[in-house]
């Protein structure tokens, strides 16, 4: 992977309008996590299991500028994240048990 | 200006001169330089602390300290080796130094920044050292620093905290620039496939030195808001949880272990291809293993809290993850010893003191293998066998793997040559001082005597005066050891470009190194560790 | 200059290993919060009443304000980028400007009505509360504390770009700089969408 040092502009540059867009769904599901909230503490849950790891990806993908980088980014970061999960699973290894 | 004669990166070249032109230095080179002088003082202390330590075991000393000094020199012994000696040993001192020499770079990917890690080292240090005369005076918890009684006690935890806190962001830059320079900055030709051990080996290290030290550095934040603000997560008079102290701190702790070993492996496995004359055997074997080790042994931290109350299911769930990363660390030796048989052996100190590391970390491994049965585990833990098995992985380990890439190092770093039979006869009591302070440990610990306990049962008396003696032996070699390199760096023999007829892009430039490493960056055609015996390489 | 053998340190820009070095910088953010989300899902496991007793205290209003505000803090820091991009300096500093100002805001309303109701760390009130409460307290204030000091360490770092930006120091050929402290910026919004379901609205 010896790229040149001097990068030619490689990848797209994102409009305005991409940015918007994304904006406005993060808003919306925002909306939606607060009503899934007022239901109850279950629908809360799975609210936060699901549409918060949602948003948190619509960031990374869109305003990260994730989707326009090359594959070794993109694996970087899915191994940190991995990494995370992973802690998260053992630990509970322990906790879920006691 | 005569042709070919580049400045050295030791003489003075840029705007600043002496020391100031030193420790402002961005240069890969003397920053590793700056390490190695900084990392080696604290070792220094820290071993003193040690020699300390083991006269108090023996009966004419017991009252040379109080209980309380003690407990206050076994914290600092630990916090010094660990933070101020093991983890930023090899990697900041041998990695800055080698890494762009070895993939043919010029300085790593952010010089300035790898002038700041260093200024983060001192500060944490010094921080760390203040900590021993403000507050309550110097921690009695135990590096480890468990709660609840880091929580309650009076001395200055909180400083001595805060300054592992601050060392932290040493690490965590260190590792984003090497993985950045490995990334990037690997000279034309240089696939992955072709780049050197050492640099592979650097490479897992930084990845656990990003994704580890900071939790380690939240724990520690914890614990100073819980002891200045109140904060209760880890105390249980709070409705906190001790236990989940632990698995913070061990999340990051154990990993650490690997940031200790696995550049000094890397080191082994530079040193071998060149007292050998033949290619390393296994390459890719040496470094995925690496990458594994580095992988699995995030995954096994819990196997410090077997006895702590964890559920049965999370026991043996971490106990079964201990026996497999055992599995690439073994990978590694089998890799190393076929590389060995039937090379055409060129016996010289480096080559040694590797051998050394090689036996004597497979002692800690397989005592660490014992440690990770359950059973075993319950009899040993919190014993001096658990010490024993420390000290031989960490400082047979990685010790000796730093002792053995100096020694492989030097003429290139400093130009010079030290006296190979001063070498030798300091492995000797090396070797016999460090097997006496340890195997007795393992012994003493399977016998039953508890670790950081200020004195002992008299059924202990026997090995913990042969331990004291070793000690002493230990020190001694030490000291020989590096008088003879101190002496060389002034007056050693003028040493060419390659002493040890290697074959890595090191020793393609002069010794010690111009500023800019390489006249020519060169272009790779082959894999590392190709000899050619025909035109007498 | 671009020949491999002739380049001097001092003299190279490698925009890529400036941004894949800003990437492995955010990652050790991301580790450093994850400590304190494994706190919280250890302890919101031991003290699930509790934590749902505590988190009813906290005013979600304020907290679903925030998350708004952020996001489209998070918008126009976006939109500064493609604006520097296409050379546009002055719709890059508006955009600075509105980033920075929504941050300000983010931070000047959050802890204020739990300061309010006597809920700070040390407060006798709190002191009185069951423990689970107290830790689920103890842990809001840090994790918020914690990702306060960020965006104060990010509208730092903001001032600074938009100086530079002002300045002509970042243009569209060379914006690396921007771009790395709206990569900062955005992560700071991420730990922020995840701190709002788990404090606000966990009740």
């Amino acid at each position: 992977m010896s790229e040149p040092l001097m990068e030619p502009e490689a990848h797209a540059h994102p409009g305005y309008a991409v940015f918007f867009i994304v904006w406005a769904v993060l808003l919306v599901l925002t909306t939606v996590l607060v009503l899934l909230s007022r239901v109850g503490q279950d629908a809360a849950v799975w609210g936060l299991m699901l549409i918060t790891p949602l948003k948190a990806a619509l960031v990374f993908y869109f305003f990260m500028h994730l989707r326009y980088e090359g594959l070794l980014l993109k694996a970087v970061v899915t191994v940190a994240l991995g990494t995370l999960l992973i802690f998260f699973a053992l630990l509970f290894s322990d906790v879920a048990f006691h | 200006m005569s042709a070919g004669h580049a400045a050295s990166y030791l003489d003075d070249s840029g705007p600043r001169k002496g020391i100031l032109g030193w420790v402002t230095s961005t240069d890969h080179k003397r920053i590793g330089i700056l390490y190695l002088y900084s990392t080696l003082t604290f070792f220094a202390v820290g071993a003193g602390i040690g020699i300390v330590m083991r006269l108090v075991q023996l009966a004419p000393f017991h009252h040379l300290v109080t209980a309380q000094t003690y407990n206050a020199l076994f914290t600092f012994h630990g916090v010094l080796m660990i933070f101020l000696f093991v983890i930023p040993g090899l990697p900041p001192v041998f990695g800055n130094f080698m890494l762009p020499l070895l993939i043919g770079a010029r300085d790593v990917a952010f010089p300035r920044l790898n002038l700041y890690s260093w200024y983060f080292f001192i500060a944490g240090a010094l921080i760390a050292l203040l900590s021993l005369v403000t507050g309550g005076g110097p921690a009695d918890t135990g590096w480890t620093f468990y709660v609840p009684f880091s929580l309650r006690t009076g001395t200055n935890v909180t400083m001595a905290v805060f300054g592992a806190f601050i060392l932290g962001f040493s690490s965590m830059l260190t590792g984003i620039n090497f993985i950045t320079t490995i990334h990037r900055m690997r000279a034309p030709g240089m696939t992955w496939l072709r780049m050197p051990l050492f640099p592979w080996a650097l490479y897992a290290t930084g990845w656990i030195q990003i994704l580890a030290t900071p939790i380690l550095a939240i724990t520690l934040v914890l614990v100073m808001l819980e002891r200045i603000v109140g904060i209760g997560i880890f105390d249980p008079a709070k409705g906190g949880d001790p236990l989940l102290y632990q698995h913070l701190f061990w999340i990051y702790s154990h990993p650490a272990v690997y940031i200790m070993i696995i550049p000094a492996m890397g080191a082994v496995t530079e040193i071998l291809p060149t007292f050998a004359r033949r290619t390393i055997f296994g390459y890719k074997a040496i470094a995925f293993s690496s990458v594994a080790i580095a992988a699995v042994g995030s995954l096994v931290w819990a196997h410090h809290m077997f006895t702590s109350g964890m559920s049965p299911f999370a026991n043996m769930l971490f106990s079964l993850l201990t026996m497999v990363v055992a599995v690439p660390s073994a990978i590694k030796v089998f890799n190393w010893t076929a590389t060995l048989y039937k090379g055409s052996i060129d016996f010289q100190p480096p080559l040694l003191y590797a051998l050394t590391f090689i036996f004597l970390f497979s002692i800690g491994g397989l005592t660490g293998v014992m440690q990770g049965a359950l059973a075993v585990n319950v009899h040993v833990h919190d014993t001096y066998f658990i010490v024993g098995h420390f000290h031989y992985v960490m400082f047979g380990g990685t010790g000796m793997g730093f002792f053995a890439a100096l020694l492989y190092w030097f003429p290139k770093m400093f130009g010079r040559m030290y006296s190979k039979r001063a070498a030798y006869v300091a492995w000797f009591p090396i070797f016999i001082g460090f097997n006496m302070l340890y195997f007795s440990m393992l012994v003493l610990g399977l016998q039953g005597m508890p670790r950081r306990y200020y004195n002992h049962l008299p059924m202990f008396d026997t090995g913990h005066e042969v331990a004291t003696v070793g000690s002493w032996i230990l020190v001694l070699g030490l000291i020989i050891f590096f008088a003879n390199l101190v002496v060389a760096r002034f007056r050693g023999a003028k040493a060419g470009p390659n002493p040890w007829g290697g074959v890595t892009l090191e020793w393609a430039t002069a010794s010690p190194p111009p500023v800019e490493n390489f006249e020519v960056i060169p272009t790779i055609t082959e894999e590392a560790y190709t000899f050619h015996p025909e035109s007498g390489t | 200059m671009s020949e491999a053998g002739t380049i001097h340190a001092e003299e190279h820009h490698d925009y890529f290993g400036a941004k894949l070095g800003m990437w492995l910088f955010l990652l050790t953010e991301v580790l450093l919060f994850s400590g304190l989300f494994i706190a919280y899902s250890y302890m919101r496991a031991r003290y699930p009443v509790d934590f749902h007793h505590a988190g009813s205290e906290l005013n979600a209003v304020i907290g679903v304000a925030n998350t708004f505000v952020l996001l489209t803090s998070s918008l126009t820091m976006a939109l500064a980028i493609v604006a520097i991009q296409r050379g546009e300096r002055a719709r890059s500093l508006l955009c600075l400007g509105i980033t920075m100002f929504l941050g300000l805001v983010n931070k000047a309303v959050e802890w204020t009505a739990e300061i309010r109701h006597g809920m700070y760390p040390g407060s006798p009130h709190l002191a009185a509360q069951p423990p689970g409460e107290q830790v689920f307290f103890g842990l809001y204030f840090t994790m918020t504390g914690l990702h306060g000091v960020h965006v104060v360490a990010g509208l730092g770092v903001l001032a600074v770009m938009t100086a530079l930006v002002a300045r002509g120091r970042i243009d569209r050929d060379r914006f690396i700089l921007l771009e790395n402290s709206g990569l900062y910026w955005h992560l700071v919004d991420v730990i922020w969408i995840f701190l709002l379901p788990l404090f606000y609205l966990a009740a």
